[in-house]
């Protein structure tokens, strides 16, 4: 999938104050049955956005027209549980690029940073100080720095964070891991054959 | 030579290549693969004009959209029937092994690799799904993907990974009566929470682990995720090689016994570090069940929930409240004596043969209570042949209970078995998430054992209490 390159990124943001969000809750299961990506954002945090008889739940953060923009930030263990990638599309369906918490579950981090959305990790403190300014001034403009690994909220405070390099050059560049092993093909097969020699295949 | 642990061991043996700055390339054993989290990777294949690097490590099974019911007739509804025909369109197109509905070989991904000898010591092992740490139990490197990294390995046989952490978790003496695999796990969940091994790769050890059956290893490592683990895996042994031994695809004859002697040297060196160890007491544990809408929400089935005053040292209460609220529960109730109106025997955690023998064997002459609906769902065709050939079936149906056709089922909800809204069920799976076995359903996830005792009273039941009656 072409990906979005993301470097520089300024906007508002919404605040999902829940801790644990796992990815049963961006998507449920019974929208997976899709088989192309696109799509996705229709569904996300669908039991949360509508009720039983799919009305907008109106207290609901995102069906809230104060809230908007390309940022999420959300409580510390986001995106725990199951594996589906399904979740890091529904979220870049939707329309952000950045999620911000103080700790995201390992493979949900690493479904999103393969298709081009930030997982930011931030201090408890930047993340308590950054929901309590975004929920009372939505209009607030945050600004992720990704080339510098800055995070600033508009009147507030910045704060570093970190990245793996080679992963933020690919968010940069809008390149995936496919393109580097493919590159690896054949010192990959080589040490196949040599795998298969020491445990034979079937 | 500088002593290592078992997981670093595997890991290194894998490394293709190590450049700086750039995550390992590692190379990956065994793929398994599935109808929900793969058509998007073999899109990517043909849109690249690449074939899969080598058919012969990866397997397809079909098993999280499919009916539990009427197997052998088209799946009725169309956007899972579209899934498993796109799934066997792709592994015809590709040259990739298929256990389609029907065949004596198809189930739940992570119960049929190791039945069919797949799942062997040693290896590394990937699968666009997050309880393939149920592999780990035969001491290799086994751990859940997302579909772009399915394709990764589709193209390359490799995925691009940081090395995570080790974390040591070593249970101590013996397990009381009534107490099982599930225990221990949803104990240790409880005690480090749902995320407390987040970056880490888990070992179990300790007497209480090496006391376990496979299957019984199975469903430890199986939920390792559900601490946040990537994986979790025990060192391979002799109760390893028996259960190996003579399986499908498992090396055979002289192969095997070469096998076993290199399997042998997996395990960790003494005086190797880990990042963390934690050691627990097998007599501390009880039978376990969850309140709450995490797998970290966990007491002793003889506990009471805890109020928010307790857990306030813990700092957030707001995600507390609204789990119990969700779950229809107040702080500091009891769950001894609750009414549940299902009962789910199934999932990659809990339903292979032993399972289904253990919960046979509790109800047998007995008979369901009246107002609970009862799902035993068998991981796999060859689980499902074996309870008929020793008529367990017949037990399960004197006593009320509905013997199905394998597939993940009611664990998420993704066919036609849901818990309808509102309702309690008690489950043998690993998730009790808001909706995870059906919009607005409420999930007490336990042990086979805790399970089949509330199908019979009809409520959650202490199985220790209940086996002297
Ligand atoms: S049984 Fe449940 S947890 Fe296991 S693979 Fe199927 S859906 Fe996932």
């Amino acid at each position: 999938m072409a990906k979005e390159k993301l470097s520089t990124l300024i906007s508002t943001a919404v605040p999902l104050l829940i801790e644990n969000i796992d990815t049963d809750q961006i998507i449920p299961a019974r929208f997976l049955k899709a088989t192309t990506r696109e799509g996705f954002g229709e569904n996300l945090f669908r039991d949360w956005r509508f009720d039983a008889a799919n009305q907008p739940v109106r207290d609901f953060v995102l069906n809230n027209p104060r809230y908007s923009g390309k940022i999420l930030v959300t409580g510390k263990n986001f995106g725990c549980g199951s594996s589906r990638e399904h979740a890091a599309w529904a979220i870049y369906d939707f329309g952000f690029r950045v999620v911000i918490s103080s700790f995201f579950a390992d493979i949900f981090k690493n479904n999103a940073l393969n298709n081009g959305l930030l997982p930011l990790v931030v201090s408890e403190n930047f993340l308590k100080k950054c929901l309590e300014r975004v929920t009372a001034e939505p209009a607030t403009p945050i600004t992720v720095d990704l080339p510098n690994q800055v995070v600033s909220i508009t009147g507030g405070p910045s704060e570093h964070f970190e990245i793996n390099p080679y992963k933020k050059a690919s968010l940069i560049n809008g390149q995936d891991d496919i393109d580097y092993l493919l590159s690896l093909r054949d010192e990959i097969r080589e040490f196949d054959n040599a795998r298969q020699r020491v445990a034979p295949l079937p | 030579m500088e002593p290592k642990t078992l997981f670093d061991k595997i890991w290194d043996a894998h490394v293709v290549k190590r450049a700086d700055g750039f995550p390992h390339a590692l190379f990956i054993d065994r793929h398994f693969i599935h109808e929900v989290t793969s058509p998007q990777a073999f899109d990517g294949l043909r849109a690249r004009g690449i074939p899969v690097f080598n058919t012969r490590r990866t397997t397809a099974t079909a098993d999280h959209n499919v009916p539990t019911k009427d197997q052998h007739l088209p799946i009725r509804e169309a956007l899972s029937r579209h899934q498993v025909e796109t799934l066997r369109k792709n592994c015809k197109e590709f040259g990739v092994d298929l256990y389609d509905l029907g065949h004596p070989y198809q189930g739940i991904v992570h119960i049929i690799g190791p039945e069919l000898g797949l799942t062997l010591p040693g290896m590394t092992i990937v699968c666009g799904d997050s309880h393939t740490s149920t592999h780990g139990a035969f001491g290799n490197i086994a751990f859940g993907i997302g579909t772009s990294e399915v394709e990764q390995v589709l193209a390359t046989q490799c995925v691009l990974q940081h090395k995570p952490k080790t974390m040591r978790i070593e249970i101590n003496g013996q397990l009381g009566r009534g107490v099982v695999s599930k225990d221990i796990i949803l104990y240790i969940i409880s005690k480090i929470s749902s995320s407390g091994a987040t970056g880490y790769f888990v070992e179990y050890a300790g007497e209480a682990i090496r006391g376990l059956s496979m299957e019984a290893r199975m469903t430890v490592c199986n939920m390792s995720i559900e601490m946040g683990a990537r994986g979790g895996l025990i060192a391979p042994d002799q109760t390893t090689f028996d259960y190996i031994r003579g399986r499908k695809f498992a090396p055979q004859g002289q192969a095997f016994e070469q096998a076993v002697e290199t399997w042998k040297a997996l395990i960790t060196d003494p005086g190797a570090r880990y990042d963390k160890v934690l050691t627990f007491d097998a007599a501390d544990i009880g039978p376990m069940i969850t309140y709450g809408t995490n797998p970290g929400m966990g007491m002793c089935v003889t506990d009471r929930i805890p109020t928010a005053k307790e857990l306030a040292s813990l700092g957030d209460t707001t995600s507390f409240t609204n789990s119990l609220e969700y779950m229809g529960l107040a702080p500091g109730d009891f769950l001894l004596g609750k009414p549940v109106d299902y009962v789910f025997i199934g999932s990659c955690t809990n339903a292979r043969i032993e399972d289904l023998r253990q919960v046979a064997r509790l109800v047998k002459g007995k008979k369901r209570a009246e107002s609970v609906e009862v799902w035993v769902v068998p991981g796999s065709k060859q689980v499902e042949a074996q309870a008929r050939k020793e008529g367990l079936d017949k037990i399960f149906e004197e006593a009320g209970f509905e013997l199905r056709s394998p597939g993940c089922s009611a664990c998420l909800g993704m066919n036609e078995d849901k818990v309808p809204p509102g309702k309690y069920c008690i489950s043998t799976s690993n998730r009790n998430f808001e909706g995870r076995q059906g919009p607005r359903s409420r999930t007490f996830l336990a042990s086979p054992l805790s399970a089949a005792a509330a199908a019979i009273t009809g409520k959650v039941t202490d199985i220790r209490t209940w086996m002297e009656n």
